[in-house]
């Protein structure tokens, strides 16, 4: 047992924050808030050159084949800055699933191109009425002929606006509310029929409402077998769950360790606001919070590597300890910097913003509680 | 990054389960959860318990070889502290004053002498200490104790008293800190000695804890003679000693593994109990608090693995087993807290009582609860996450 880092993850987990700090300055952030696609495609590119999108695609279709430790390590550095742009959507919601259910063929045709940093991804299953569960998935695909036609509306859908592939949830049999019936499409984005428009978000990130209008697709574009993909979609919100936890660690850290200087520098009454009382056992509160979260997330990120069943109850054991142990971090940030850090110009609501979104995602506390008690045999 | 143990650690868990097993006094199981009690029937039974467990040298697991130990990693230290956990030994806070906290200073800072009367007998259970640091004026204050040990000759001569010292009645030495110099600050004039319990001029007058127990006592002093052999250390240094070795205490790192266990119970309890038409396990409120409590357990032992990471690296945990203390004890609260009220009217039924659940195991770990004081309470734990950990300026 050793919960420190190997000497490569070091490397990894450094070389990404030095890129990061370079590359996404909190300047960029401010202008990716209103730019229309919400991320630099330079960065993406520079991204790519270092094989990001890839970190997990095996060698033979130009990843790095790395593990999903590596791929916590790289989501909790851009947690760290709040890094904006389609990483998160293409990697762990587009890669993921395909390298998990795709065939050969599949794989032969996108992976590659995520690790090139050629190809988009998103995922949209979220409908009106559905909270988490994907069961409620209501959305009709009708066979024809060779196609199926996909009618209605999706919810949430990250970076749907510059996606080059939707992976979209539809349902080909059976009721809302039935795990049996679902089918997982893989959409051309720009494809006829699929309009795209932006909903407003807390943190700030690229989430759409995509109107697919009589859309048709092939019948070959079906990720799993047809009215199988739950499981699919089980693994990949599994996956999901632990990645946004990876991203909150890193967004919640950054909060802390500026909070930690700021409570050494700032003083009050003559004296620096870090010797009250009342401040220090903030942040012991807070550091404990912090350590929770991140070695719950390493574990499940390790049992994952590992293919081991504990992996499951753990990543839902992560994510209803991180959601709200980032978010009080988050918090307690702002109150123990006063009126400067409800400053816009201050970084600190972006991590208030990310952590809050982040535990909102792919389940809630309630929601992998729920799970946990499942697991626990309740 | 690795949270697996290797065959041969695992062997040894199996070893140890086993052992615990097979070796737990059936009169032990019979005398319920006893793991706090603290009268002369279990007090037997946890003497013996402890010098079988120093026949197999699992008391002294970690400690150099020439001190009788077997130089084992502090995995191993783990190991052994979950499985006593989860299986609910009689082992308790003898051993660990003496094993955990006593006997590592003397290592480092005890003579020659010293080592060679205690670490063996120590090691064996055959020798307990009790801790006399407390006094009615110095509780978090520790530096602030008045109890005296004047040199004269040989001797040092002592007095004062200490309070809630726990199983004084039973120790055959007290670990003592007294003042040796009346004029330096505070923390310049303290000494640290070893006291025989059978001195004269030393009175025990029993306290009774909350539980019902005699458990702690109040310690009076009156010219007692402590020979100077028994100085540890150097005199007025006391203080300073006292804080390094502190440092290297152990913290209870089993003990997510004892809630583990309670919590099998607590499922097993609610899948078969029906109240209000239903099953405990089908109420989504009871079901969302257990698993929360699960959730908190698995992030206490990832935090009791990272004390043990940092030491098996060779680093002194710094402010990790202060965050061990203060989220275990505060988790035991809420565990116990929770279980009660998942238990409605029936978990006021305490032990021996016709339908008391688990034999009233959580209403003694309620009542148990706000001993979390001792050892430093939460906020003394916070201050020194906060400026040791953080490095925040002192207050
Ligand atoms: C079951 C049990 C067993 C014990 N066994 C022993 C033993 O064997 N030997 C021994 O010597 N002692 C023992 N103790 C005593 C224990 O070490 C003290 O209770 C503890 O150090 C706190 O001291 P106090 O009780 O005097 O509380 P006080 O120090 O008076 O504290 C009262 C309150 O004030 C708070 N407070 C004090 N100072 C600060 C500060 N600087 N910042 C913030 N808050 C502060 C405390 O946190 C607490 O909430 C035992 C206690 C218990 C409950």
């Amino acid at each position: 047992m050793d919960l420190d880092l190997t000497r490569d993850q070091k490397i990894l987990f450094n070389s990404a924050k030095e890129f990061l700090k370079k590359e996404c300055s909190t300047s960029l952030l401010r202008e990716m808030k209103d730019d229309a696609n919400g991320y630099p495609p330079k960065m993406w590119k520079k991204m790519a050159e270092l094989g990001w999108p890839g970190v997990m695609i095996p060698e033979e279709f130009g990843g790095m084949a790395g593990n999903f430790i590596d791929l916590v390590l790289l989501l909790e550095a851009m947690g760290e800055v709040n890094c904006p742009g389609p990483f998160f959507s293409t990697v762990v919601l587009g890669a993921l699933p395909v390298m998990n259910a795709g065939t050969p063929e599949q794989k032969k045709e996108i992976l590659p191109k995520i690790a090139d940093g050629a190809m988009i991804m998103a995922y949209a299953m979220n409908e009106a009425g559905i909270h988490y569960d994907a069961s409620f998935v209501a959305m009709p695909a009708k066979a024809d002929g060779d196609a199926y036609i996909l009618n209605g509306t999706k919810l949430f859908v990250e970076n749907a606006h510059i996606a080059d592939l939707i992976l979209c949830v539809a349902r080909t049999e059976g009721v809302p509310g039935s795990k049996d019936g679902l089918t997982l499409f893989m959409v051309d984005g720009k494809s006829k029929g699929v309009r795209t428009s932006m909903l407003t978000t807390l943190a700030f990130d690229k989430q759409c409402e995509v109107v697919f209008d009589d859309a048709r697709v092939d019948k070959d574009r079906i990720l799993g077998r047809p009215g199988k993909a739950f499981e699919i979609i089980e693994t990949l919100t599994e996956q999901a769950a632990l990645a946004k936890c990876a991203e909150m660690v890193g967004s919640a850290q950054r909060a802390f360790d500026q909070t930690v200087a700021y409570a050494k520098e700032r003083k009050q009454f003559d004296k620096p606001i870090g010797s009250f009382q009342a401040i220090q056992h903030h942040m012991a509160n807070m550091i404990m919070d912090m350590d929770g979260a991140r070695f719950m997330t390493y574990r499940a990120a390790w049992e994952m590597t590992r293919d081991l069943p504990s992996a499951s109850m753990s990543a839902s054991m992560a994510k209803a300890w991180t959601g709200n142990a980032t978010h009080k971090i988050a918090l307690l940030a702002h109150q123990i910097h006063g009126a400067i850090a409800f400053c816009e110009e201050l970084d600190l609501h972006l991590h208030y913003r990310r952590t809050k979104a982040g535990s909102l995602s792919f389940g809630d506390e309630d929601y992998h509680l729920e799970k946990v008690a499942r697991h626990l045999g309740l | 990054m690795n949270f697996s143990f290797t065959t041969e650690q695992e062997a040894f868990r199996t070893e140890v389960r086993e052992f615990m097993e097979k070796e737990v006094p059936s009169r032990w199981r019979e005398l319920g959860y006893g793991i706090w009690e603290e009268d002369d029937e279990s007090w037997e039974l946890t003497s013996q318990w402890v010098k079988k467990l120093g026949q197999k040298g699992w008391l002294s697991l970690t400690w150099p070889k020439e001190f009788g130990g077997q130089e084992r990693s502090h995995i191993y230290q783990l190991i052994l502290d979950e499985e006593t956990a989860r299986v609910g030994t009689p082992s308790g806070i003898e051993s660990m004053i003496t094993i955990g906290w006593v006997c590592p200073t003397i290592m480092v800072f005890g003579s020659p002498e010293q080592k060679e009367t205690i670490l063996p007998k120590a090691s064996k259970g055959e020798l307990i200490f009790c801790l006399g640091y407390s006094e009615p004026g110095a509780g978090s204050d520790l530096a602030s104790v008045t109890t005296t040990a004047v040199e004269e000759g040989d001797e040092f001569i002592l007095n004062g008293q200490k309070v809630w010292t726990t199983i004084a009645h039973r120790a055959d030495y007290c670990w003592l800190v007294a003042r040796t110099d009346l004029d330096a600050p505070k923390h310049k004039g303290l000494s640290m000695f070893i006291v025989d319990m059978k001195t004269p001029g030393i009175k025990i007058n029993p306290l009774t804890n909350i539980l019902g127990f005699h458990s702690f006592n109040e310690v009076f002093f009156d010219n007692v003679r402590i020979p100077r052999k028994n100085l540890v250390g150097q005199k007025n240094l006391g203080w300073y000693q006292l804080a390094m070795a502190l440092d290297h205490e152990r913290s209870g790192v089993g003990s997510p593994a004892a809630m583990d266990r309670m919590l099998h119970e607590l499922i097993r309890y609610c899948k078969t109990t029906r109240r209000d038409g239903k099953f405990l396990a089908d109420d989504p409120s009871v079901r969302k608090r257990i698993a929360r409590l699960a959730v908190e357990k698995d992030v206490l032992r990832m935090i009791c693995y990272r004390v043990t990471s940092v030491q098996e690296k060779g680093g002194v945990p710094n402010y990790e087993a202060s965050t061990a203390k203060v989220f275990t004890t505060e988790l035991m609260d809420r565990f116990a807290n929770t279980v009660l009220d998942i238990l409605g009217p029936y978990g006021q039924l305490d032990r021996n009582s016709r339908l008391a659940p688990f034999n009233g195991l959580f209403v003694r770990q309620f009542l148990h609860s706000p001993s979390s004081v001792g050892g430093g309470t939460s906020e003394i734990q916070r201050n020194i996450i906060a400026m040791r950990g953080l490095g925040l300026p002192r207050g």
